[in-house]
């Protein structure tokens, strides 16, 4: 009583107004525009006494790798060319919460089957609750949260609803924003590309021997071939696979981690061969493609 | 120079040397949406979850007051800006449209989030306006569900942009003859925006004939849409 | 009191045999997946007398409509507790036709059951003679029909339960309300005028406010009482409450909140969705709390499901609701700081602290707000690298340095206690009998945590207090939250250093969870209070019934009787010290 509390709740604030002041000492002209995300990160931290403001425009705060915003299309990038990972198997638009993705798939005018390419992807970013299960149930890992926030516009009617064209992003960047994920992921990938490969090598071990001569025609004609009819023997893919490891007249089992280093060429350094690799990489394209039209 | 006057001041136009401290020239609409910009006043107006994100976007860490925006107005005679920050119900709509009406001019609107802007994740719902652009002129939508202070920022930032590049001789409350104000939706069996009344009427006068219909010959579905 | 009665204190509800003791009025529920009894409509006020009165289940948690559609009926189901025993609920199905459903209120027995009835009424046609204030609550007076009704469609339908048939293969996008403004299934009168509409809708509300009746009387001057609105636009109804108040000079006569200004449906939103798509809209019920929503629903779930959750999953839920409720409870005191006229530094001292805790769910979940972190038998994602030493960092030094720092700052502060101390002051039996839960109850002297009554998870495990107050007033309930976030960090503590490694997540999570038939009722103690997920499935992908027991919503029904006689500006600082949060009081 007789305003001892409130003397008492004044020196709280005292504290906190020095408290400002020791930070900017203990983090000696590093108050403000912090070049580096890491001392930003250690005052805003559990260790900091004081005042705690991110200048937002010129500094910003880092958002960690798990951060969710909006999703995005991952896209290998082949040249010009953007190969999707989306096959428009339409989990994504089947587990969306608020359902906000529409696919349109299309089927080949040849054969009649579905193309494992989307003809066009559509998201609603103004119904999109940023949930992130698209991403997480995502078989082939081709749809990701982006890390992107600054998307403000002045008309939503044309972008808002986001197209294939829109969303797409290219495998690099997604390395770049979730390197943690984009290993483990990675990892997963070339482990289950090498068991199916040793599984076609097994099947095929004998007639692909002597297919392996005229290799250096088969690979390309043979992605051509491959994705229209995806439901394809796994035979006739197999000497396609085959071909690029037996050109470079190397074991087969080499082939995977060759493989994994091709599919990360932003954040590894380059491989060793990279040749080899990326004539490895469209003869594993198709038979990556083709797993799931299997089942 | 400082800061503000290098801001202001046009190029174009030389300053004797020795009063360049002094004096500064520019524009009317350059020094008006400079100082309409840096001091515009939210309305202090939550309507969800977004709603936490901005305030979280006054408070310490992002600290609004650094645009001129911390003053958060409660009532709406003295905002410039307003906030449209979470799921706009049927049910609060008229509110909004009246608050909206209270609002001097020059007045802004951001739609931030999803729900705002389009409908978000409820827009499924029975008693959910698909984005509140459906009644009030919007300036700025802020994606995100919700957007996190720093993506709040960035829409406010964008809003700063597009003021910069207005005139006062273009902007539509500085036009002759006064702005009507919006009307404000009716809440009946369903939402009501009375700008759709004769629409409506018509619509209800089909259904009492559809009725009539179906009263006559049963069998026949009526088609609707 | 005699021996018997006194024995029936500390009952359980195996305990009671209901159907030995009415062998007319109820029997044993026989539905497959169900539990509980089947009561019949005209018996319903006599067992529960009883239930109150000879067993001493004073707590009636929840009043939960289900339209069975193609059983053509109506249900009740309704969640007794025993606040002195702890343990299970008995559960009690009133069944009537759907045609014309009336199920008698419990209102007059139960005070707490007056929101829940009336919302009953709203969004599905029930009635309840009995009930002395039934109109609706969410919605509007003249709104097209019930629509929680299954036979009820909105504008924009399309179908039963999600996935949407036209989002894949043929994807087109559509902005249906653009192309069809009115959207269908609404009723137009014939003849349809725009006028009378808005009065029709506010009539209702001042109906009940007391017009008559004398004012102050001041020598020589004679007032009249005044009905004011606060809200919905009110820099401190924390969102888009309204209350209406009818005031004698500044004392408050009779004062009705009216709500619904952000009902988004997330119930039938929620029945449309499949069950994992229901997880990240729970994060929006209570936009303050989502880890502790996504504990209740993935619980309730996975009491249908019988998933096995991972131990180190269990610990993470703990850690995770714990760090939300000293998140949820800085922010309370900062803002109730606010509601009491210190404006905006309390708040913002807390919510500097709220951040650091919110830094640690971005970086685990992926959102600072919305985390969609609970999966049915587990979690979604662990601790990144560094998370671990951060949250110890928290709970070790930071948190406990701060809570102390907020005691020194606010506790003695003589504004606090002159503006707190005595004022809407509850007792015992009264928070009991308006079924408020949380700090709340405990503020008015009921040692009832679910942690503790009826331990979910591995809260057993733990070594924690409940804090109890005495009078149920402002200061008390200020005082047992700052109490509860101080146990919390003692939770945290604990559970940090046991924290075992090993798997987050039991089995492959699958997009569509397969669900088998029955009821489930998953309550945890959340922040707010008592947060309760009625689940129904009939094995299909989508859940039958989705029903949220909103601690906010509930705790709000004791708000009209606790201003009763306070003024004006107590009513702000009433209100603020529920703790409400309108995402999960409209839903």
């Amino acid at each position: 009583m007789f305003g001892t509390g409130i003397l008492k709740g004044m020196g709280v604030v005292l504290r906190h107004l020095l408290g400002s002041y020791a930070d900017d000492i203990r983090y000696l002209g590093r108050k403000y525009y912090s070049p580096d995300p890491k001392q930003l990160l250690a005052r805003q931290g559990p260790k900091g006494k004081g005042a705690m403001t991110v200048m937002y425009p010129d500094e910003k705060m880092p958002v960690p790798e798990e951060f969710r915003f909006t999703p995005f299309l991952v896209y290998e990038e082949k040249g010009a060319e953007k190969d999707y990972r989306c096959t428009s198997c339409g989990i994504c638009a089947k587990v969306c919460p608020p359902q906000c993705i529409w696919i349109e798939r299309t089927n080949d005018p040849k054969t009649g089957r579905p193309v494992p390419q989307p003809r066009e992807f559509h998201i609603d970013i103004d119904i999109c609750m940023n949930c992130g299960f698209c991403a997480e149930f995502c078989p082939f890992d081709a749809i990701k949260m982006d890390h992107n926030y600054e998307m403000a516009s002045y008309d939503r009617t044309v972008k808002h609803i986001m197209n294939k064209e829109a969303l797409g992003k290219p495998l690099s960047y997604y390395a770049s924003i979730r390197p943690r994920n984009f290993q483990r992921e990675e990892a997963a990938r070339a482990e289950e590309e090498a068991k199916k490969a040793a599984k076609a090598a097994a099947a095929a071990a004998k007639p692909a021997a002597k297919k392996a001569a005229p290799a250096k025609k088969a690979a390309p004609a043979k992605k051509a071939a491959a994705k229209p009819a995806v439901k394809a023997a796994p035979k006739k893919a197999a000497p396609a696979k085959k071909a690029a490891p037996a050109k470079k007249a190397a074991p087969a089992k080499k082939a995977a981690p060759a493989k994994k280093a091709a599919a990360k060429p932003a954040v590894k350094k380059a491989p060793a061969k990279p040749a080899v690799a990326k004539k490895a990489a469209p003869a594993k394209k198709p038979a990556a493609k083709k797993a799931p039209a299997k089942k | 120079m400082s800061s503000i006057a290098k801001e202001l001041a046009n190029p174009d136009i030389k300053v004797p040397a020795e009063i360049e401290n002094n004096l500064i020239v520019t524009s009317i609409d350059k020094i008006y949406n400079w100082s309409r910009r840096n001091s515009m006043w939210p309305m202090l107006f939550g309507l969800a979850c977004c709603a936490i994100e901005m305030i979280c976007t006054a408070a310490a860490r992002y600290d609004l007051s650094r645009f001129g925006m911390e003053v958060m107005r409660p009532s709406a005679r003295q905002a410039d800006l307003m906030i449209v920050s979470g799921t706009v119900t049927k049910k609060m709509v008229p509110q909004i449209v009246r608050l909206y009406n209270q609002m001097p001019e020059p007045k802004y609107v951001m739609a931030m989030g999803a729900c705002a802007s389009g409908g978000g994740p409820f827009k499924d719902g029975y008693n959910v306006v698909s984005g509140i652009d459906k009644f009030l002129p919007v300036d700025v939508y802020v994606p995100g569900c919700p957007p996190t202070p720093q993506a709040l920022l960035h829409g406010l930032i964008t809003l700063q942009k597009k003021i910069d590049g207005q005139s006062i001789r273009t902007v539509r409350w500085y036009q002759p003859g006064a702005e009507e104000p919006i009307p404000v939706p009716i809440l009946g069996p369903d939402l009501i925006d009375p700008r759709q009344a004769t629409l409506l009427r018509q619509r209800a006068a089909e259904q009492a004939a559809l009725a009539e219909q179906a009263a006559l010959s049963p069998a026949e579905p009526p088609a609707a849409g | 009191m005699a021996t018997a009665e006194l024995n029936n204190l500390k009952l359980k509800a195996e305990d009671v045999k209901l159907n030995e003791a009415f062998p007319e009025a109820v029997s044993v529920e026989t539905r497959k997946g169900y539990s509980g009894y089947t009561v019949k409509p005209e018996n319903l006020v006599e067992v529960a007398t009883a239930l109150r009165d000879r067993y001493n289940f004073k707590f009636l948690s929840s009043a939960t409509p289900v339209h069975y559609l193609e059983q053509g009926q109506m249900e009740m189901v309704y969640h007794f507790y025993n606040l002195d025993a702890g343990g299970g609920a008995i559960v009690l199905h009133a069944q009537t036709s759907h045609d014309a459903p009336t199920i008698p209120s419990l209102t007059p027995l139960f005070p707490g059951a007056d929101f829940q009835e009336r919302e009953a009424w709203d969004l599905y046609g029930i009635k309840f003679p009995g009930h002395p204030n039934l109109k609706r609550i969410l919605m509007w007076e003249g709104f097209n029909g019930h629509p929680m009704r299954k036979d009820w469609k909105e504008a924009y339908y399309e179908q039963d339960g999600k996935p949407y048939d036209t989002r894949w293969p043929g994807g087109q996008v559509h902005r249906v309300e653009d192309k069809n403004p009115f959207g269908n299934n609404v009723a137009y009168p014939d003849g349809f005028t725009l006028e009378g509409w808005s009065e029709q809708a506010e009539r209702g509300l001042y109906e009940a406010m007391p017009v008559d009746g004398k004012g102050v009387t001041i020598e020589g001057m004679q007032t009249d009482l005044v009905t004011v609105n606060l809200g919905p636009q009110h820099p401190s109804t924390h969102g888009v409450l309204r209350l209406i108040v009818t005031l004698d000079g500044e004392t408050i006569v009779k004062l009705e909140p009216v709500m619904g200004y952000l009902h988004r449906n997330h119930e039938k939103i929620g029945e449309r969705n499949t069950f994992i798509q229901n997880i990240p809209f729970t994060d929006r019920l209570d936009y303050l709390t989502p880890m502790a929503n996504n504990h209740g629903y993935v619980m309730a779930v996975e009491k249908l499901m019988g998933a096995k959750v991972p131990e180190r999953a269990e610990y993470l839920r703990v850690i995770m609701d714990e760090f939300t409720r000293v998140a949820s409870h800085l922010w309370w005191i900062g803002f109730f700081l606010n509601d009491l006229g210190a404006f905006f530094t309390p708040a913002l001292y807390m919510m500097t602290e709220r951040e650091m805790i919110l830094d640690v769910f971005e970086a685990t979940a992926g959102s600072r707000m919305m985390v969609n972190y609970m999966r049915f038998g587990g979690v979604a994602r662990d601790l990144p690298p560094g998370a671990l030493e951060t949250l110890k960092e928290l709970a070790f030094e930071r948190l406990p340095r701060k809570i102390d720092e907020i005691e020194a700052y606010l506790t003695d502060n003589e504004i606090v206690r002159s503006r707190c101390i005595g004022v809407a002051a509850m007792s015992a039996d009264e928070a009991i009998a308006y079924s408020v839960s949380g700090p709340i109850l405990r503020a008015a002297g009921v040692r009832h945590d679910i942690r503790k009554a009826e331990p979910y998870g591995i809260y057993d495990r733990f070594d924690f207090e409940i804090p109890v107050g005495q009078t149920g007033d402002l200061f008390d309930r200020y005082k047992v939250r700052v109490f509860e976030a101080r146990q919390s960090v003692k939770i945290l503590q604990q559970a940090l250093t046991q924290l075992p490694e090993g798997e987050i997540l039991s089995g492959k999570q699958q997009y569509q969870a397969r669900v088998p038939a029955g009821e489930a009722y998953g309550r945890i103690e959340s922040p707010k209070g008592e947060l309760g997920f009625y689940v129904v499935s009939n094995g299909k992908p989508n859940p039958y019934r989705y029903h949220v027991r909103a601690p906010g919503f509930i705790n709000l029904t004791s708000l009209g009787k606790a201003c009763q006689g306070w003024k004006v500006a107590d009513v702000v600082a009433i209100l603020g010290s529920v703790d409400i949060v309108l995402g999960e009081v409209d839903r």
